[in-house]
């Protein structure tokens, strides 16, 4: 990719800067032979647009070599027929959209998600999620979380440690009490409303119990 | 030989980012490193007083930058160790005098004759921090064993990883043993549970600290204080020697008087 090209991706992705923030960019670059240093360069330019350099993709050797040699992706992984079919075709009954955030998130880091939001990594406290729906956090939660922002009671949060500065759901807010013991997954949802936290147990269990 | 370029930062304020840079900056130069610190903090400047060099200053960081002096003309030595050096910084003047680029353009101008350059970083997230941020090459972020100072490192944390001028490593400086024990500070594993970053150093609280900042006398160039032990055990992890975490116990009087009549020192 000559400079002009480089140039125009920016600019491209510059104007849409809120759009493209955080987001994960592959590039194909066709024949055009890229050195290392062209493509750290670019990387280094995506990275204070906040946005990660994730794959290059080339049929020229000296590029695969290049994107190789910074750790980028040279080809995607194959995505079987019917899960690619799937993803373009309207989704199933029952299956809703979710955003997934592979990261832990430290304090002053905020997500804005209209629908759901998946983490897999801890929410420290002073980071926030905003969800339009419900929030499940593989890790600790420790932050302020609001599902169902936009107002639907029905959404839910869960986490392996379900420790939150705040917790939201729909138009009521709760903190968390004081935990004793080790922490538990927990689920929190609106009954009777008030906001209630579960210990979350398999049903077969559940059944046995009762 | 080109520097190591080191930005001490924190966010929060009063953790310690000038005493640290001010006492690792004199271990290494005491080790026969060459070494400039640079204070960033402009219209608060702090690092000459700590130094005891308040009374050399002609030129400052922002006369560097507006070209109003050559660089080595702002260099103030030290004349406890050999190769130590601070460029002061201006105290008439605000972060604005400084902008990034030129933090580039004057660590690049020093990487060529010195082994370290240290960065103290003004307190904060603003434009001081992305001075301090921009010419680093590795980050050593100071916190304090209390919530409100591991809050704002976490924040830090965050900022220079998005600028990819990570993995930062932290230092826990002001650790009261006793406190610790009975349960009433953080504990070093209670504040690496929540940053998960490499330690570089425990540094434990001593008022030795105090005095010797105002004296102008780094604790790290005393080898009675075990203060000084915890600064200099990181310059040496810096020079990338495996030195092991020393134990924060006070000993006990047995154990001194065992040490004394070896011949040893009490501390």
């Amino acid at each position: 990719m000559g400079r002009s090209g480089a140039g125009a991706v920016r600019a491209h992705v510059q104007e849409e800067d809120q759009f493209f923030r955080g987001a994960r960019i592959i590039l194909q670059v066709g024949k055009r032979e890229l050195k290392a240093a062209d493509l750290g360069r670019l990387r280094d330019k995506f990275g204070d647009l906040e946005i990660t350099l994730a794959a290059v993709l080339s049929e020229a050797r000296l590029t695969q070599q290049a994107a190789k040699a910074l750790g980028l992706k040279t080809q995607l992984a194959k995505t079987p027929a019917h899960v690619a079919a799937a993803a373009v075709a309207k989704l199933e009954p029952g299956l809703t959209m979710a955003a997934l955030m592979q990261q832990t998130l430290r304090s002053g880091r905020t997500i804005n998600h209209a629908g759901h939001v998946v983490v897999i990594g801890d929410v420290n406290p002073g980071a926030e999620i905003l969800a339009g729906g419900s929030v499940v956090v593989w890790g600790r939660l420790y932050g302020v979380v609001h599902a169902g922002a936009a107002g639907d009671a029905e959404a839910m949060v869960c986490a392996l440690d379900l420790s939150p500065q705040q917790l939201r759901i729909g138009k009521l807010i709760t903190t968390s009490p004081v935990r004793r013991g080790q922490p538990e997954p927990e689920m929190a949802h609106i009954r009777d409303g008030q906001i209630v936290a579960e210990r979350w147990v398999p049903k077969d269990k559940f059944k046995r119990l009762t | 030989m080109a520097a190591k370029v080191i930005t001490v930062t924190s966010g929060k304020g009063g953790v310690g980012k000038t005493t640290t840079v001010a006492n690792l900056a004199a271990a290494l130069a005491a080790e026969g490193q060459r070494v400039v610190c640079i204070d960033l903090d402009i219209g608060l400047r702090n690092l000459d007083v700590v130094l005891g060099l308040e009374n050399r200053i002609v030129y400052d960081l922002v006369h560097v930058v507006e070209g109003s002096c050559r660089l080595r003309q702002a260099m103030i030595k030290d004349k406890r160790v050999p190769e130590l050096y601070l460029i002061p910084a201006a105290q008439t003047r605000d972060k604005s005098a400084v902008t990034p680029e030129d933090m580039v353009r004057v660590c690049n101008e020093l990487r060529a004759d010195f082994d370290f350059v240290f960065l103290d970083c003004p307190a904060g997230i603003e434009a001081g921090f992305r001075n301090a941020l921009a010419p680093s090459d590795m980050v050593l972020v100071v916190t304090n064993p209390e919530v409100a100072a591991v809050r704002d490192a976490d924040r830090i944390i965050g900022l220079v990883e998005a600028e990819q001028k990570g993995p930062a490593q932290l230092i826990l400086n002001r650790v009261r043993y006793a406190m610790v024990e009975r349960g009433e500070m953080l504990s070093t594993e209670d504040v690496l549970d929540i940053l998960a970053i490499d330690l570089i150093g425990v540094v434990p609280e001593d008022p030795a600290v105090i005095t010797a900042g105002n004296l102008g006398s780094p604790a790290s160039l005393d080898k009675e204080l075990l203060v000084g032990q915890a600064y200099r055990d990181i310059a040496a992890r810096l020079l990338g020697r495996d030195v092991p975490f020393m134990s924060l116990k006070p000993k006990t009087w047995y154990q001194k008087l065992g040490t004394f009549l070896n011949g040893g020192d009490t501390k």
